[in-house]
């Protein structure tokens, strides 16, 4: 986005990223953000390779050696000996990024939708909104979980044909990559099914906007120079848009985690030796009993998990609070 | 106000049947039948199974003998895996609780969440707004595998105050209608606190204080019946999610309830299970959606009621 000329007499409208660096709570969640998504994706290099396995050390507690004592467990360890800090840094590439892939693929859904049923206005617009509206009577998250029970092995399949096919016509690029594919099979068929159910809301919000801003000045302006509809869409549209779908994102991106964490906790999520802050939580749950808890396998995932939604959250308040002060929720 | 219940029927009718029939192929499309266990039976018991229950043949054949079958005789099927229980049977007895629940979580969340919101919109930035909006996002953030333990943990073996599962006396339903209320009560005050906001700072709010009206009453008599607004507009939603019943809670609390229904009619391929059971979720959805519509139109009289 390019930078607004700075002008004294602007200060009757505070620029929206002057406001929200002036959230402390919103600049914060950003920080904790940062650094957690750094160090999900840079400290499993620096780890010892021997931390990485599984191990007969089952159910270690918290800031312990392995028997051995080659190895130290900052967080213990669970059933299969593997350990928890390290499964934690993965489970947050998987969430987050599961999170952001599918969240920006509803976004992208959303956009294009919304803007098209905006800018296209009248009887158009009228059906399209209808279509959402009924969209709304659907039990999403069921359908989530029917899709993906419905299309995982048949995915998989696909995508094995797909790697058979390319080996048959010497295709080598293609072949591998179906086959660095195919174990996520699983974590893909859970993006694209979430993408495809949480774009409602930000048809909706875009549609709104596009309504206003089809109406100004410029607008009109470039219609009459003769402008074709996709130019001023992308053109004109697309960025005066741009903040209130960063802002969507953020609020979008907690939403789809927390769906994720569902599906994992019963089991139609990630998979091991996959991992997510979900799937964590799932595997420690059972292990709590009355006689010997084992709690940090339910503390620890829970408390990270809690914290990064809590900071997306914040921030993506915040963010709206600075780009959209209109909005009520 | 009469063609708009008709129109509005006939739609969710449209809205009904495209679901189930997305339901059905989507169940009947994947490998695995209903009939597939562990032990597996001989190929010809199974295909008589499936003859007998018209699953077999094409996709398209089967919904359209299901769809005949369930609207013109009203029959939703019997579940594949219980087999001697129809779908009605299984669905209302596991039904009451869920209701039960429902019912409670939905009165603690809209009168406790409009209360928040009102408290807070009253005191804005005093550390009672900021602490409860605090909360309330703390709330929206977590889910309930985390704070149903939590809540157990706290006031079920910790405190002691209440029984840590189960179903059947008012103390036994104090722990899961908190767990399932939680997040949607947090929205719900969020929803009222902005939303009363926002119509404080209208002009004729200033107006009815300038002819001298108490706070109280520019409040209730003007304030209010807009503000409430956009909470009906959640409140129809909600009330079809926290009443169709919620696997999570149920199982923390160990209540038998829908929400198992859903989830286990989807593992066991149970097809006319699950087709029953999302179709009473989507008229929830629909009558609650419905009445809220009707609500907005009882209070708001700008507005025009659209099919």
């Amino acid at each position: 986005m390019p930078e607004a000329p700075k002008t004294r007499w602007s200060g009757s409208q505070p620029n929206g990223w002057e406001v929200l660096q002036r959230n402390r709570v919103a600049m914060a969640a950003l920080w904790f953000l940062g650094l957690l998504v750094l160090a999900s994706i840079l400290v499993p290099f620096f780890l010892n390779d021997a931390i990485k396995q599984s191990t007969m050390d089952q159910f270690m507690p918290p800031n312990s050696r392995s028997v051995d004592g080659s190895r130290y467990h900052l967080l213990g360890t669970d059933v299969n000996g593997q350990d928890l800090f390290y499964r934690l840094l993965i489970g947050a590439q998987v969430s987050l990024g599961v999170g952001f892939v599918a969240a920006c693929f509803s976004l992208f859904i959303g956009t294009v939708y919304g803007m098209i049923s905006g800018y296209a206005g009248g009887r158009v617009d009228a059906l399209m909104m209808r279509f959402i509206d009924m969209l709304y009577a659907v039990p999403r998250i069921l359908f989530v979980m029917i899709f993906i029970s419905a299309f995982d092995s048949q995915f998989k399949t696909a995508l094995d044909g797909v790697r058979l096919w390319a080996q048959h016509t010497q295709w080598h690029s293609v072949e591998h990559a179906a086959r660095a594919l195919i174990p996520y099979s699983r974590i893909l068929i859970l993006i694209i099914s979430l993408g495809l159910v949480e774009w409602l809301t930000m048809a909706r919000i875009v549609r709104g906007q596009v309504l206003v801003l089809r109406e100004l000045a410029f607008v009109t302006a470039s219609r009459a120079m003769g402008q074709r509809w996709w130019v001023i869409l992308r053109r004109h549209l697309w960025p005066n848009l741009s903040t209130i779908i960063l802002t969507y994102l953020t609020l979008t991106i907690p939403a789809v985690i927390l769906d994720e964490s569902f599906l994992s906790y019963l089991g139609l999520g990630i998979e091991d030796p996959a991992a997510s802050w979900g799937s964590l939580l799932k595997d420690g749950a059972p292990v709590i009993n009355p006689l010997e808890s084992k709690w940090w396998l339910l503390a620890f995932p829970a408390v990270l998990m809690s914290a990064s939604l809590l900071a997306l959250n914040f921030l993506g308040d915040g963010l709206r609070d600075a780009f959209d002060p209109k909005s009520s929720d | 106000m009469f063609a708009f219940i008709l129109r509005r029927l006939a739609s969710s009718l449209v809205v009904l049947l495209c679901v189930v029939s997305v339901t059905f192929l989507l169940a009947r499309i994947q490998k695995g039948g209903p009939f597939d266990r562990e032990k597996e039976p001989p190929p010809h018991v199974k295909e008589m199974l499936l003859r007998k229950y018209h699953l077999d043949g094409s996709v398209w054949q089967q919904l359209g003998a299901y769809l005949n079958r369930l609207i013109l005789h009203g029959d939703p099927g019997v579940s594949t895996r219980y087999r001697d229980l129809s779908v009605i049977e299984v669905i209302s007895q596991k039904m009451p609780n869920s209701l039960a629940l429902g019912t409670c979580a939905f009165l603690i969340a809209s009168i406790g969440g409009v209360a928040l919101g009102f408290a807070s919109a009253m005191r804005k930035d005093s550390l009672l707004d900021v602490s409860s909006m605090l909360l309330a996002i703390a709330a929206i953030s977590v889910p309930s595998f985390i704070t149903g333990p939590l809540l157990i943990a706290v006031f079920g073996l910790w405190l002691g105050w209440f029984p840590v599962g189960g179903w059947g006396t008012t103390k036994q339903m104090v722990l899961p209608a908190l767990c399932l209320a939680a997040p949607y009560l947090a929205y719900v005050a969020r929803l009222t606190r902005n939303s009363l906001l926002d119509v404080l700072t209208q002009g004729y709010m200033r107006t009815a204080k300038a002819k001298g009206l108490s706070d109280a009453t520019a409040l209730a008599k003007h304030a209010l019946k807009v503000a409430i607004l956009p909470v009906i507009t959640y409140l129809g939603p909600m009330a079809a999610y926290v009443m169709t019943g919620s696997f999570i809670v149920e199982s923390v609390f160990n209540i038998t309830g829908a929400g198992s229904v859903f989830v286990n009619a989807i593992q066991n391929k149970d097809c006319f299970l699950l087709c029953g059971a999302v179709s009473v979720y989507c008229v929830m959805l629909v009558t609650f959606n419905f009445i809220v519509d009707v609500l907005y139109g009882l209070l708001d009289k700008r507005i025009q009621l659209h099919a």
